[in-house]
């Protein structure tokens, strides 16, 4: 039992939270990342589908790894992604299909997702289940991380309301706020990764380029 | 022909694959540090959009849609998988045919082929193509060549600017990936001002 918590499995699923965050700095997913966020319920729902997709296919891609012929491995990984995001997806439809709607055709993106092929060529081909597993769940956490505070900005600063809830008080909009419409506009998105990536690197100095 | 024409031409400015729906990002980011090769992988993006995205809408529409194939069979909860089934085969066939007939054209876009096999722009073509319910092969094809063009001229135009941006002085922090992001948002909102366009 020991080993499975050891300190090394622990930098694994810490590590994508900041220092290996696959946004900001393996700069995987930026698609998805950055189409489902106007709005943080769908973005929160997007970080849950693709942590558990991540998770699964990296076990699986992890207990095929020694029979997988190198040449087709492409096609065998999509094949497995493909199949979870079509259960993923069918979930979704049956059980929240409100936002299964926001989400649009980003449901289905995920099989390119490229955290999935990133950590499946990267980690899953290498290393043991568990091991997998964890990297997974740590890989999907750092993602979802980024997503969440995205959507909370252009949610927040958009739209005035989060989750759906006015939180910005009438009295202010009296004095003469208005909400920030282009916030809810796809450029914002990129600006506001921009803003999260300086932040980031400004505190973590050994991320920067020369 | 009216219709496909200003088909065309939304695909390319209105509903940009990069700057409408962040599509093809991954590689967008990855290979527009110069001209030359995000030039190459704009042509091949193109073309495997324009091969994929007909292939898949005859299978949207004469296998998978219910009731298409076998009366009272519903298959379209398979759609993902064919649709990335086919993708990653044509990509490979490419690869082999230009491997074998154009040993030249294969130095300059080899490296790219793999990696467009997982391009979120070629799947998002597909997915859109499914959802937006074209009437005609001709309309799909004609979707496909526009958002691969959309690609082609996102990607020449951010590594145009970056090329020119190895000269000026950014803060450390917003090195590379950074300032880069700013750029797309930048682009993505003069974009933004094709959306009023009336064709």
């Amino acid at each position: 039992m020991k080993s499975l918590f050891s300190a090394k499995n622990k930098e694994v699923i810490v590590g994508p939270l900041s220092l290996n965050n696959p946004i900001t700095v393996q700069v995987l997913g930026i698609c998805s990342a950055l189409a489902v966020t106007a709005k943080l319920e769908p973005a929160i729902v997007m970080g849950m589908s693709v942590t558990i997709i991540v998770a699964i296919s990296n076990v699986i891609i992890s207990l095929l790894r020694n029979t997988i012929p190198t040449r087709i491995r492409i096609i065998v990984q999509l094949v497995v992604v493909a199949t979870l995001v079509t259960v993923v997806s069918q979930f979704l439809k049956a059980f929240a299909y409100d936002v299964s709607v926001q989400l649009s055709v980003y449901v289905g993106l995920i099989i390119t997702n490229c955290i999935l092929m990133g950590r499946l060529e990267a980690f899953a081909m290498s290393n043991r289940p568990w091991e997998s597993f964890l990297d997974g769940l740590g890989n999907g956490f750092g993602y979802a991380l980024i997503l969440v505070i995205v959507a909370f900005f252009r949610e927040l600063l958009g739209s005035g309301s989060l989750l759906g809830f006015h939180v910005i008080p009438a009295s202010v909009y009296e004095s003469g706020y208005v909400n920030n419409g282009l916030m809810v506009m796809p450029p914002m998105a990129l600006i506001i990764l921009a803003i999260i990536i300086w932040a980031h690197r400004t505190k973590v100095k050994q991320l920067q380029d020369n | 022909m009216e219709n496909l024409s200003s088909l065309f031409v939304k695909s390319i400015f209105v509903d940009n694959m990069i700057f409408a729906y962040f599509l093809g990002m991954c590689s967008f980011l990855a290979v527009s540090k110069n001209v030359k090769t995000a030039f190459g992988l704009g042509v091949a993006v193109t073309f495997v959009q324009f091969i994929t995205l007909p292939v898949n809408y005859l299978l949207e529409n004469y296998v998978l849609k219910p009731n298409v194939l076998i009366d009272g069979v519903d298959l379209s909860f398979l759609s993902f998988i064919v649709f990335i089934a086919v993708i990653a085969g044509i990509v490979q066939l490419v690869e082999m045919v230009v491997e074998k007939f154009s040993p030249a054209l294969y130095a300059s876009l080899g490296i790219f082929l793999p990696l467009i096999a997982v391009n979120c722009a070629i799947m998002g073509g597909s997915l859109f193509m499914q959802q937006r319910n074209f009437t005609s092969i001709s309309e799909a094809s004609v979707f496909a060549m526009g958002s691969g063009l959309g690609f082609l001229v996102a990607i020449v135009g951010l590594a145009a600017i970056r090329e020119k941006m190895a000269y000026s002085h950014v803060p450390a922090p917003l090195k590379g990936l950074g300032i880069t992001f700013i750029v797309v948002g930048l682009m993505a909102m003069a974009f933004m001002c094709f959306s009023g366009l009336k064709v």
